[in-house]
């Protein structure tokens, strides 16, 4: 079904429903899950994702609908005034707990370090609130990894895939590149690429949507996993993407002082969620051996830069602007603030061309 | 941007024009596939068959710099089939009916001969967005780099203000920036003819204003741009400060640039690495980096938001604010005593009516988008909504003008430049970061199959491409992206320094650098240069 945000209710009316025994509105459109969200009802989901179409296809968010025969997916289910619905029951938790049982039964792994992405202990976090751990439908597994594909990037290790559809859907309809899908059904599920090749040779941009979207660790962030052994707890700072002007929100995750990984911001206004290659993974640069860490000035004797200290590098500079100003006035002196910097750079640029020279001969680089 | 991201899936019709958006903008452009996917039509104009163009209903590969052509003809037949929003025109506009009259002249056919597009085409796209309840318009660099780069904004101002298409949700002229803090240093004031918030520096009451908050006498008229002062380094520029820029390797005519920089007595540079331009200062500052320095950016919707250090810097880095802050000290200046990015940017928003309801603590969630004239004001994510900034949208009447420089028997092919997805810019960074190169390691030029048989050109060969400023060598790569007679490489790899060849004038109006229309000559050549050496491109193309 189509979800379809923010109709209006008809005629103004107030559209209520019964929820867990109380009477609760809810707009037009709005599924069951999302009501149940609004009100806190913690239904576990392992194919949901909020910016995705509902998808019904991993049936842990079922409720008991009054009138239904069976549990309904309330992922999948549009909310209807007079609809009486029970969000937990001792029959749902059973159903539940033996869906994941049944669910961890084809991975390899049901632990995965939580650098692999933003949503990886998904299902680790489930399997401990159902208690779902018993092994008692050991068996075979799904998913056929392809440690071949040696992007520096994505990890694809499909034997730890429970076919949420999860990343086929993200790359589709949020992204809209279509570099993967679906293959076979039933425990010969496989997540691929067209003729099953590297991504590197799909329609893949390696934006690490996939990744962030993976329930399981079954895909991975391999820049920030390369960081697993970097001591310390990580910590994340809300900032923004320093590459074009869209202005992604990111969280940059850090151990100690180093930056071990970017998360994009789910609530980032620009962005929602998603990023690109870019954003997701280029951030190292920062570390880099070739970083500037002293100033630097031209040796008189040999004409060459070398390091020199603040004082003797603002000293010299400040000493050569002020001969030029003598020699040639204030008028000879030209700011060029940078695009990359923030504000408080540019800012700073234009009042010491300003306040300091009276000129207006300050630019920036978006002339070129 | 006149209109918020959130509004680009919103629109029916969606013209790109100049925009390599999947690998320029790629976020903002997974919004345009959302509104393709709920059955919104697109129009792409570019040169090449870019990723837009792929998923494009009507793609218009025009040659580089016909745009105002292409846009003429658009509006051509938007009035002759009367799609004009009269209600709009009316009461929202000046000189519609001289535009009108103007357009009457320039049929499709008129276009197709200049733009090399099939008139029908142009047709199909004009009534297309002519047709469209909700029709906008989505620009980069593509547009403006030219010589004629406000004729083409101006050229689709007038194309929305005819249909109504600005001031309503999914609408709107949307320049998408291409720095993260471009419009952040025009917000700030780093513009020579505009104090901090677009008040303009000729202006009697701003001049009063910032006279008295910097405690000093100010010059009365605008400042030069960085275009002219790079042409007069040596001959009334003396010295330059440049922060963040590598100036040497983005700015067109690579030997005109360094040649200027080498004229100065003094070239300060602050920057996070030893860059090209770094390696020719008198003094080198050290800069924090993204991630280690707190501050305010712009995005190319208007909204201010916090950038947060996470990482302490390298060494003995310091934020640039607090380098220029005391070099303006040991000048003997007073009034240069900041302690904060805090104390710098609470400055600005005092003295900025776009800021005037911001400051630290205000922006700390993102949620403000500027125009925020006061206090509790909500800011402004749509612009123009009721009325324009200075009452009435004014259609210009433009002509199509040829670049400075066309092609000819000597230099035969047209060179255009841009970016791609993995690197961005000079590589400063992308280079700098693992396994970007895996995506992307080398620079190739783009070439039709028809023109490289033609010039006798190999895929995989490698070419020597030149022109009057220069010469480089490149490997050539065999591709229907790029039309017959045009060439693309992007600026991000050192040993292809396109910008030895680009130069082919300035807009008149805002002077801004030509980069994406650059006649060339292209002839194989056996050899490569030897890879990996800084400049090799340079040394190679003295000519």
């Amino acid at each position: 079904m189509m979800k379809r945000n923010g109709t209006p209710a008809t005629n103004g009316a107030r559209l209520t429903m019964t929820l867990d025994g109380e009477k609760v509105a809810f707009t037009r459109g709005e599924t069951v899950y999302e009501v149940a969200e609004r009100h806190r009802k913690e239904i576990p989901t392992l194919c949901y994702d909020p910016r995705l179409e509902p998808f019904g296809g991993c049936r842990l968010c079922v409720v008991e609908l009054e009138g239904a025969r069976n549990p309904v997916a309330s992922c999948t289910t549009e909310a209807q005034p007079g609809m009486v619905v029970r969000t937990r029951s001792a029959a749902l938790e059973v159903q539940r707990r033996i869906l994941m049982e049944m669910v961890a039964s084809e991975n390899r792994d049901t632990d995965v370090d939580p650098m692999h992405g933003y949503a990886s202990q998904e299902m680790a976090d489930l399997l401990d609130r159902y208690d779902a751990r018993s092994g008692r439908f050991e068996g075979a597994h799904s998913g056929t990894s392809r440690p071949d594909d040696d992007n520096p990037f994505i990890k694809r290790d499909y034997e730890n895939c429970i076919s949420c559809y999860r990343c086929v859907r993200v790359c589709a309809e949020q992204e809209g590149d279509y570099a993967i899908s679906v293959m076979n059904r039933g425990f010969d599920t496989q997540i691929t690429t067209e003729f099953g090749g590297l991504l590197k040779d799909s329609a893949c941009t390696f934006c690490g949507q996939c990744i962030q979207t993976c329930p399981t660790g079954a895909l991975g962030d391999l820049k920030a996993l390369a960081n697993r052994e970097v001591p310390g707890e990580t910590e994340t700072t809300r900032t923004i993407c320093p590459y074009c002007g869209v202005g992604c929100s990111v969280d940059v995750m850090t151990r100690g002082e180093k930056i071990v990984g970017v998360l994009p911001a789910m609530d980032g206004p620009a962005n929602e969620g998603s990023l690109c290659v870019k954003g997701q993974f280029a951030f190292d640069f920062v570390h880099h051996p070739d970083r500037l860490s002293t100033p630097f000035v031209r040796d008189d004797d040999s004409g060459k830069l070398r390091p020199a200290s603040w004082d003797e590098a603002l000293d010299r500079a400040a000493g050569k602007l002020r001969k030029v100003v003598k020699e040639h006035g204030r008028r000879s002196v030209y700011g060029i603030a940078s695009g990359r910097a923030p504000h408080e750079a540019a800012y700073m640029m234009q009042r010491f061309i300003r306040a300091g020279l009276g000129t207006n001969h300050i630019d920036n680089c978006s002339r070129a | 941007m006149s209109n918020p991201l959130a509004d680009m899936d919103k629109p029916d019709v969606i013209f790109c024009i100049g925009t390599n958006m999947t690998e320029c903008h790629p976020v903002a452009a997974t919004r345009l596939k959302k509104a393709l996917a709920r059955g919104a039509k697109m129009i792409v104009a570019d040169p090449r068959k870019i990723g837009l163009a792929e998923i494009a209903d009507v793609h218009l590969p025009i040659r580089v710099g016909s745009d105002v052509s292409l846009l003429l003809a658009m509006a051509h037949v938007i009035a002759r089939e009367g799609l004009v929003n009269e209600e709009f025109v009316g009461a929202r506009t000046a000189h519609g009916e001289d535009f009108l009259k103007h357009v009457e002249q320039y049929t499709p056919e008129w276009a197709a001969e200049i733009c090399e597009c099939d008139p029908a085409d142009i047709e199909k796209a004009a009534l297309l967005y002519g047709g469209a309840d909700r029709g906008a318009i989505y620009y980069t660099v593509g547009i403006t780099e030219h010589i004629c780069g406000v004729d083409n904004v101006q050229s689709l101002c007038n194309l929305a203000l005819m249909t109504g298409n600005l001031g309503r949700e999914g609408t709107g002229v949307n320049p998408m920036r291409g720095q993260n803090n471009i419009q952040g240093a025009g917000d700030a004031g780093a513009l020579p003819n505009n104090y901090p918030g677009f008040q303009k520096v000729t202006v009697p009451a701003h001049q009063e204003k910032f006279r008295e908050a910097y405690g000093r006498e100010v010059d009365l008229e605008i400042g030069m741009t960085k275009v002219t002062a790079l042409d007069l380094c040596g001959d009334g520029i003396h010295a330059m400060i440049i922060d963040g820029e590598n100036t040497l390797v983005t700015d067109p005519d690579r030997h005109h640039c360094e040649h200027a920089l080498k004229s100065l007595d003094c070239l300060v540079v602050i920057d996070i690495f030893m860059t090209e331009t770094a390696k020719v200062a008198d003094v080198v500052f050290p800069a924090t980096a993204w991630a280690e320095t707190d501050g305010v950016c712009t995005n190319t919707e208007r909204r201010v938001q916090r950038l947060r250090a996470a990482v302490p810097p390298p060494g003995e880095a310091k934020p640039d604010w607090w380098i220029l802050s005391q070099l303006a000290q040991r000048m003997g200046w007073d009034g240069f005593d900041f302690g904060s990015a805090r104390e710098v940017f609470n400055e600005l928003c005092a003295l900025s009516p776009i800021y005037a309801g911001l400051d630290w603590d205000r922006i700390d969630q993102g949620e403000y988008q500027w125009p925020v004239p006061e206090e509790g004001h909500p800011g402004t994510p749509r612009l123009h909504e009721e009325r324009f900034e200075n009452g009435r949208g004014i259609f210009k009447m433009l002509e199509y003008r040829d670049p400075e420089e066309t092609i000819s028997d000597e230099y035969p092919m047209w060179l255009t430049t841009g970016r791609r997805l993995p690197q961005y810019h000079t590589r400063t960074q992308t280079g700098r970061s693992d396994g970007i190169d895996y995506l992307l390691s080398e620079e190739t030029l783009e070439v039709h199959p028809d023109d490289l048989a033609r010039l006798g050109l190999e895929d995989g060969g490698w070419a020597e491409m030149s022109n009057p400023r220069g010469c480089l060598h490149v490997k050539v790569r065999a591709t229907g992206k790029s039309p017959k007679g045009t060439v693309f490489a992007s600026f991000a790899f050192e040993d292809v320094p396109v910008n030895v060849l680009t130069g082919g004038g300035y807009d008149p109006v805002t002077q801004t650098a030509a980069l994406k229309a650059c006649p060339v000559a292209l002839k194989p050549v056996g050899q490569p240069p030897a890879l990996g050496q800084v400049g090799s491109g340079i040394e190679l193309g003295r000519s």
